[in-house]
C-alpha cells in the first residue's frame, strides 16, 4: 500500500501527524486549566465561558477559520502585534493549522477532563491537607494522578479531532501541498480532479488506519493507567 | 496538652440553618466527642481539623491559637499539624500502602517528627499489606492503614471521626485493641468522636457530649454517662465505667474473674493478661439491688455499696447511685423496690450484676489508673 504514495501524500501524512501531534500538545495545558477552573471554581460568568469554550464544536468549521483569519491573519490584530513583536505568522502556515486544530479539538479535551476532575472525590483532598500538604502539593500528588485518565482521554479526543479537521484548517491556512496540506485536504483535492479516485481512497485507508491505532494505543494505555491509578 | 474550643458555625440552608456554638476545655488523653448521628460532632472536628472555617470563636491547641476570629488567625489546615483518621479511612487510591503511610511525612519538618515507618507499622501490625493497593484492603485493614497515615504526619493532636463506624462488629473488635495501644503508648492526645457508648466507654477519659449543636455536658466518662438517659444518644443508657483487674481466667466455664475493691466478680472471658487493669461499662438498667444477703440467687457478681443519691429517671425507674469503694455505680430499679427496701441515702446494699450483661465490645484493657 505505501510503495503507491506519491512524495506529495507522504508530505500530507506526515503534516497531519506532526500538526495534530502540537495541535494536542500545545492545547494540553490550556485544557487542563481550563478543565480545572470549569470543574472547581464558581465564579461569576462561568456559564460564559463553558459556552466560548464549547462553541468551536457546535458553530460552522468555516466560521471558526474565518474568525481565526480575521483575528490571526497577518492584518488581524493579534496576528500583526504576533508579527511584529515575534516574527510569528501563522496564516498559511503549518503552525496556523495546530492552531486550528487545536481551537477545533478544545471542547472535546475539556470535556473529558472536566468529568475526570468532578469524578474525584474531594475529601482525598482535605485527607490531604490534614497531613501537611499545601494547595499545590495536593494537586500534585493527589488531584494530577487521579485525573491521569481524563487527560489521556482528552489528549486523544483532541488528535483524533485535529487528525480529521478540514473546514477551519482550509479557511484559516488554505491547502498548500508541503505546507498546509493534510490528509483531509489532500483527499479534497484528489476528488476535485478527473482520475483522483484512487489516490482519494489510498488516503482515506491511510486514514483509517492511522485513526484506528491511536485509538487502540489510548485504550491500551488507558487501562494501564486505570490500573496504576486505581488499584484495580 | 489542653485543647480549649469555643466556636459558632451555620451550615446549611438560610432559612433553616444547622448551628453549632459549641465550647469546652478538654486535658484529657482521650477525648470523647459523643452524641446523637446529626448532634454536630463531624462539624465540630472540622472545625478543629481546619476543613471548615469557624464564623466566630477561638481554637487553641497548648499555647498555639489555631484559631481566632476575633484577631484574625486563621490557621490552615495543612499547617496545623492536626491528624485525621476519617470515617471511611480516604486511603489515597493510586497509592500503595507505604506510599499511603509516608504521604504526610514529607510536609513534616525532620525535628517535628515523632513517628517512625517501622514503629507505626508494628504498633497497627501492618507489616504484610505495605506493597498492597488499597482497593485489595478489607475495611479493617484500610482502618488500620488510615490511623498509621495520620500518625507518620507526627501530628500534635490526633482526631478520630467515628473510626469503627463503617465496620461491623467483628472488624471493630479487631480496630479497638490498636486505638488503646496508641492510647497507651503515643504521647499524642487524641479526640474521638462516636455515637457507640460502648467504644466511648472504653476508650476515653474526657466526654464531651454533644446534642443539637451544643455542648450539654463536658467531664470525666462517669460523671456524664452516668447522667439521665435522655441526654445520650440514640439506644444509649447511662452507666458508669468500672475499673478493675483481672484475677483470673477460667476458660472452661467462659468466665475472666476480675478483682474489685467493692469484690470479685466474672465477667465473659476476655484476652487480657493476668494482673492487667480493665475497663467495663455497666449499664444502670442491668444492676439490680439487694439489702442484706440476697440468698441462694444465680447471679454471680455482687458488689458491696452504700447509696449516695436516688434520683427520678424515666418512669417507672428511680436511679440509685451507689458508692463502690471510691467507684460510682447506678442501678435503675423500679419506684415500688425503692419503697419496699426501704432504701435511703447511706445505706449499705449489694449491687447485682449478671455477667452475660457485660457485653464483650464494652470491656477493654485500661491504662494506669488513677491519670482520667
Amino acid at each position: 500500500m505505501f510503495e503507491g504514495l506519491t512524495p506529495a501524500e507522504w508530505e500530507a501524512i506526515r503534516l497531519s501527524i506532526r500538526i495534530a501531534f502540537v495541535a494536542m500538545l500545545a492545547s494540553l495545558p490550556f485544557g487542563v486549566a481550563v478543565a480545572l477552573l470549569l470543574a472547581r471554581v464558581r465564579f461569576p460568568g462561568r456559564t460564559l465561558v463553558d459556552g466560548i469554550v464549547h462553541l468551536p464544536l457546535v458553530m460552522p468549521p468555516v466560521v471558526t477559520g474565518y474568525l481565526l483569519l480575521l483575528l490571526f491573519g497577518r492584518r488581524g490584530p493579534i496576528g500583526a502585534w504576533l508579527e511584529s513583536t515575534f516574527g510569528i505568522v501563522l496564516a498559511f502556515r503549518w503552525t496556523g493549522a495546530a492552531l486550528a486544530c487545536a481551537i477545533m479539538g478544545f471542547p472535546l479535551m475539556v470535556r473529558a477532563m472536566r468529568l475526570s476532575i468532578e469524578a474525584i472525590d474531594e475529601r482525598l483532598e482535605a485527607a490531604a491537607a490534614t497531613l501537611g500538604a499545601h494547595r499545590l502539593a495536593v494537586f500534585a500528588t493527589i488531584t494530577l494522578p487521579l485525573m491521569l485518565p481524563g487527560i489521556l482521554a482528552g489528549m486523544v479526543l483532541a488528535f483524533a479531532r485535529a487528525l480529521g479537521e478540514f473546514g477551519a484548517t482550509i479557511t484559516f491556512v488554505g491547502n498548500i501541498p508541503g505546507e498546509t496540506q493534510t490528509i483531509p485536504t489532500a483527499i479534497y483535492t484528489y476528488t476535485q480532479v478527473p482520475g483522483g479516485d484512487v489516490g482519494a481512497l489510498r488516503l482515506t485507508a491511510i486514514s483509517i488506519a492511522i485513526a484506528l491505532a491511536a485509538l487502540v494505543a489510548s485504550d491500551v494505555l488507558a487501562r494501564r493507567v486505570a490500573r496504576k491509578v486505581l488499584g484495580q | 496538652m489542653s485543647l480549649s474550643v469555643a466556636v459558632e458555625k451555620r451550615l446549611g440552608p438560610a432559612e433553616m440553618p444547622f448551628v453549632l456554638d459549641a465550647e469546652f476545655l478538654s486535658q484529657g488523653r482521650i477525648t470523647a466527642l459523643f452524641g446523637r448521628s446529626g448532634a454536630g460532632k463531624s462539624t465540630l472536628v472540622n472545625l478543629i481539623a481546619g476543613l471548615l472555617r469557624p464564623d466566630r470563636g477561638s481554637i487553641r491547641l497548648d499555647d498555639a491559637v489555631l484559631f481566632d476570629g476575633a484577631a484574625g488567625v486563621d490557621v490552615p489546615a495543612h499547617r496545623r499539624r492536626i491528624g485525621y483518621v476519617f470515617q471511611e479511612g480516604r486511603l489515597f487510591p493510586h497509592l500503595s500502602v507505604r506510599g499511603n503511610l509516608v504521604y504526610g511525612q514529607r510536609f513534616t519538618a525532620r525535628q517535628d517528627r515523632w513517628a517512625t515507618l517501622d514503629e507505626i507499622v508494628d504498633l497497627l501490625g501492618i507489616d504484610a499489606l505495605l506493597d498492597r493497593r488499597p482497593a485489595a484492603l478489607s475495611g479493617g485493614e484500610k482502618q488500620r492503614v488510615a490511623i498509621g497515615r495520620a500518625l507518620l504526619a507526627s501530628p500534635r493532636l490526633l482526631l478520630m471521626d467515628e473510626p469503627l463506624a463503617s465496620l461491623d462488629r467483628e472488624r471493630k473488635h479487631e480496630i479497638i485493641p490498636y486505638i488503646e495501644r496508641l492510647r497507651d503508648r503515643m504521647q499524642m492526645p487524641i479526640v474521638y468522636v462516636s455515637h457507640a457508648i460502648d467504644e466511648v466507654s472504653r476508650l476515653a477519659d474526657t466526654v464531651v457530649l454533644l446534642d443539637a449543636g451544643k455542648v450539654v455536658a463536658v467531664g470525666r466518662v462517669n460523671d456524664v454517662l452516668g447522667g439521665s438517659a435522655e441526654m445520650l444518644a440514640d439506644g444509649a443508657e447511662a452507666g458508669v465505667v468500672l475499673t478493675a483487674t483481672v484475677l483470673a481466667h477460667d476458660p472452661e466455664n467462659g468466665v475472666t474473674r476480675l478483682n474489685h475493691p467493692a469484690g470479685e466478680f466474672s465477667i465473659p472471658l476476655v484476652d487480657l493478661a493476668v494482673g492487667a487493669p480493665v475497663r467495663l461499662r455497666v449499664r444502670a438498667r442491668d444492676v439490680a439491688l439487694a439489702v442484706g444477703d440476697p440468698g441462694r440467687i444465680s447471679i454471680r457478681n455482687r458488689l458491696a455499696g452504700t447509696v449516695t443519691a436516688i434520683t427520678d429517671a424515666a418512669p417507672p425507674s428511680v436511679a440509685v447511685r451507689l458508692d463502690l469503694a471510691g467507684d460510682p455505680l447506678i442501678a435503675n430499679v423500679t419506684r415500688d423496690a425503692v419503697r419496699d427496701l426501704g432504701l435511703k441515702v447511706g445505706d449499705h446494699v449489694t449491687a447485682l450484676i449478671k455477667s452475660a450483661a457485660f457485653d464483650p465490645l464494652s470491656v477493654g484493657g485500661a491504662r494506669t489508673q488513677g491519670t482520667s
